[in-house]
């Protein structure tokens, strides 16, 4: 990914920063301009809470360019807690230990270096939750 | 609009085929139904193409395979639509005699996937899910449809081994087709125990991909018996797309282009599921093939694995699908298979599918898929 | 040393990854088995992790406890010998992280191990002045040791983070701070060098003990204070022995370091190491609790803390992970694991 799409994305990758629309409430991640569920313009700043779990998984052995590194690897779908489905990678667990409906929290990681000398790309991915009593991590607007 | 027939085709085998540049593998195919539908000239060409800039660092290829076919200075042009660009530039073609715009025009779907070497190919086919929310986590195109997969077997209760019959009917096909990549019938052991790729994807999950081009002469129906002693009808060719992005979709396992997109072409055509002969559906991964029945109306929702296992798919089946290989046997050159597939369609209705002959095939439907679902293009094509 | 204004800490979180290299693999390979282990395992960071990642969930922990609107923030830095980048700051992308950019300060910290303390100090100062309603402090690291090196053993990964602010809002009150530094090389790395020299023994008393007794008994003084007057203390933690005698000598017992004291199951986190002892030392304190921290960092110094906990920490705690979920979150790997996951092949 080049230096400037990399960082137009820099909050929705760090931070799940994504939209709320104001006609229908639906929470919208990825950010768009038109809100999937009533048409409307979306536009008001939502940052997610990170919890959500697994729907859907796979473990990669043939990765594409660029992530030869981490293989093997597992990919998810995990349907965050205020609804929308996102595309990550699980981390910090064993592929053996994955199952759907598996309750994950977002953490901020690595996704790949450009080589030795090219960007660092940091982005979301999820992990088991390591107490899951914990009182859930607030979501709301961006300040 | 006018009616629109096929009055010609040419192919080349599917496979790796390292001393054909791009123009020259398009000029097999478009010389070969140039020479089958009669004609030494044309007033459009469309290239339907996905990777040409990765693999080969060739955009501009409507202007380059028209000049090199001997027809420089027609209209020309490049359509793109990932995995389905084949139909597409169909679509484009169709539209050209429809609208009364053109007269006589060939539509050629070409890939030239050996130009890469490695991971390159990985990487490039990748450009069909969502470059700032799928591709910058790791994910390859077999891992989106392993994904689903592993979806439906959860939802519906399946077992991966159901999927075998998918992989074994259209390798069997593959056999007696002279231009398919693999003519080896597999076993369901074979499949049961083929490497992982993306689990629970393995490799016979997978089709092939590689070298091909495929072409179509069209013109307006009421031409074509002058051409073509057996010209077949385009019925219906109709688009529908979704959201790119797997996880942008209302169900990830619902094919809504294809949906969308059949109900328009059974509209069109005037007919209904049970009026298809057969089925020439984009089987890139067992899985696909699933949701194509699904959406199509062959099968209720989970329950297109079923067809894989009574039966149904075969030759002498309810519904025949991948009838001379599919994409799992003929191979799946990506921007040209949308053409193989009409091509197969049309052997069929026309009864010129040699061993592989569907019997009574009249009516017969293609479905090309770009992506994870994203754009579906469905023709109806009958003799 | 103390700020015009009374200042606290506001909210504290720690991050340790879960890998572990056990001290005996480092043994097997190296020394066939046969060495005296300076701790029992290490920390490894994860193939997607670095010192910006790990910063970001322990600054995440830290706003959770500390409840407050990250555009009041109005300085980062974070301190480590490990900064991904050699130019472009860790701190902005934490900055970014947290929803703390734009109207803040921003920038990385060196000083070895006590990096993190020294931006804890500025925080102090910069809070106390009045210049800043919070800032945040993180000390953390991914440390590198030479393969077959002794601190091969004990270079680990983690760190914690600290929200400085009015001491009202506090969980924890300083009462003062003092630092000693002085020009000693003791450890050191060179530019474009992957590893760093050290000076063996030298790092001992001319290094570490001669800094932290010096800092400890300076601040002790100023504060009118001795050891028996606070409820624990935490040093810097290069392996179980120094801090150990380090309490000793400055005639503090085994029991006032034993919460902090977490070398043994994660090993010297470097930057990290004397704060993520401060944070698992939160973890267990009751209000009125007094606590001296006291780094080292190699070159040389020593930041001296002494702090007094208030009413607010129970509440506060409970809404992070604590310090030994972390440290319980273990898996063990192997050395030839550890070489992929530290990257000491070169694979082009």
């Amino acid at each position: 990914m080049g230096i400037p799409a990399y960082w137009r994305t820099r909050t929705q990758r760090y931070a799940l920063v994504g939209e709320v629309c104001h006609k229908c409430g639906a929470k919208i991640f990825p950010p768009r301009d038109v809100c999937p569920e009533c048409a409307r313009p979306a536009s008001d700043p939502f940052t997610f809470s990170g919890r959500g779990e697994v729907y859907s998984f796979s473990t990669i052995y043939q990765p594409p360019e660029g992530f030869e590194e981490f293989a093997p690897y597992t990919v998810a779908l995990v349907k965050l807690e205020e609804g929308p489905l996102v595309t990550a990678q699980l981390t910090d667990v064993d592929p053996a230990e994955v199952h759907i409906g598996m309750p994950v929290e977002m953490v901020t990681r690595k996704l790949r270096e450009e080589g030795e000398e090219g960007q660092i790309i940091y982005g979301y991915k999820f992990r088991p939750l390591l107490r899951s009593t914990l009182t859930p991590r607030p979501s709301g607007q961006a300040a | 609009m006018r009616d629109v027939s096929i009055i010609g085709f040419g192919q080349t085998p599917v496979g790796e085929h390292w001393e054909l540049s791009l123009r020259h593998i398009a000029a097999q195919a478009v010389l070969a139904a140039m020479q089958d539908a009669g004609i030494d000239r044309a007033d459009a060409l469309y290239v339907g193409n996905m990777i040409a800039s990765e693999t080969s660092g060739q955009h501009h290829l409507g202007a380059l395979v028209a000049d090199f076919v001997g027809l420089r200075g027609i209209e020309a042009f490049r359509v793109e639509a990932a995995c389905a660009s084949g139909a597409a530039a169909l679509r484009a073609g169709y539209l050209a005699v429809a609208s009364g715009a053109a007269d006589l025009v060939i539509v050629v779907g070409l890939e030239k996937m050996t130009d890469a070497i490695g991971n390159s190919i990985t990487t490039a086919l990748a450009e069909a899910a969502d470059a700032d929310y799928e591709t910058p986590h790791g994910l390859s195109f077999v891992s989106i449809n392993a994904l689903l997969m592993r979806r439906y077997m959860y939802e519906f209760g399946v077992r991966h081994e159901d999927f075998a019959g998918f992989a074994i009917t259209a390798h069997q096909n593959a056999v007696n087709n002279p231009y398919a990549m693999f003519r080896r019938p597999i076993t369901k052991e074979e499949f049961v125990q083929a490497r992982m790729i993306a689990d629970p994807i393995n490799l016979l999950d997978s089709s092939p991909v590689a070298d091909g081009a495929a072409a179509v002469v069209l013109c307006p129906t009421d031409q074509a018996r002058s051409f073509s002693e057996h010209p077949v009808r385009i019925r219906a060719c109709e688009v529908g797309t979704d959201s790119l992005a797997l996880h942008d979709r209302r169900d990830p396992l619902f094919l809504e282009a294809a949906y969308i997109s059949v109900q328009k072409a059974y509209a069109r055509a005037g007919v209904t599921p049970a009026d298809i002969d057969l089925f020439e559906l984009h089987d890139a991964f067992t899985i696909m093939a699933a949701l194509s029945l699904e959406a199509a109306g062959f099968a209720r929702r989970g329950e297109g694995v079923r067809l894989a296992m009574d039966g149904s798919i075969a030759l002498n089946g309810r519904i025949p699908i991948s009838t001379m290989g599919g994409l799992k046997g003929r191979g799946h050159p990506v921007g040209a298979t949308g053409v193989y597939q009409v091509i197969e369609v049309a052997q069929q209705v026309t009864g010129r599918a040699g061993a592989n002959q569907v019997p009574n095939a009249r009516l017969g439907m293609a479905q090309n898929i770009g992506g994870s679902g994203a754009t579906v293009i469905t023709t109806i094509l009958e003799a | 040393m103390k700020p015009v204004k009374d200042v606290g800490i506001i909210g504290y979180g720690a991050y340790v990854p879960r890998y572990r290299l056990p001290a005996s693999e480092v043994a097997r390979v190296w020394k066939d088995g046969e060495d005296v282990l300076p701790v029992r395992e290490k920390s490894v960071p994860g193939l997607d992790e670095d010192t910006a990642t790990m910063a970001i969930e322990a600054a995440r922990n830290a706003l959770q406890r500390a409840g407050v609107d990250p555009q009041h923030i109005g300085a980062v830095w974070v301190g480590s010998e490990s900064h991904p980048y050699a130019v472009k700051p860790t701190s902005t992308i934490v900055a970014e992280a947290l929803g703390i950019v734009p109207h803040t300060l921003a920038g990385d910290w060196e000083f070895a191990c006590k990096a993190g303390t020294e931006a804890l100090q500025a925080s102090i100062g910069l809070v106390g002045s009045g210049m800043a309603r919070y800032a945040l402090a993180i000390g953390m690291d991914t440390a590198q040791g030479r393969p077959g090196d002794a601190l091969e053993y004990t270079a680990a990964a983690g760190g914690a983070a600290y929200i400085v602010g009015p001491a009202e809002e506090a969980l924890a009150v300083f009462e003062g701070s003092f630092s000693y530094v002085t020009d000693t090389p003791d450890f050191f790395r060179r530019p474009y060098q992957h590893y760093p020299q050290h000076g063996s023994r030298f790092t001992g008393e001319p290094a570490y003990f001669k800094h932290i007794l010096a800092a400890a008994q300076a601040l002790m003084e100023e504060l009118g204070a001795r050891p028996e007057d606070f409820t624990y203390a935490v040093f810097h933690q290069p392996n179980i022995k120094f801090p150990q005698q380090a309490a000793k000598k400055l005639g503090f017992r085994p029991e006032q370091i034993r919460p902090g004291l977490l070398v043994g199951d994660i090993g010297n986190t470097y930057a990290g190491s004397s704060l993520i002892g401060l944070s698992a030392t939160l973890d267990v304190a009751k209000p009125g609790d007094r606590i001296l921290l006291v780094s080292f960092g190699s070159g040389a110094g020593s930041d001296a803390f002494s702090l007094r906990v208030t009413e607010a920490i129970e509440e506060r705690r409970e809404r992070a992970y604590l310090t030994r979920e972390y440290i319980s979150r273990r898996k063990p790997i192997d050395y030839g694991l550890y070489v992929r996951y530290r990257r000491k092949l070169h694979m082009h």
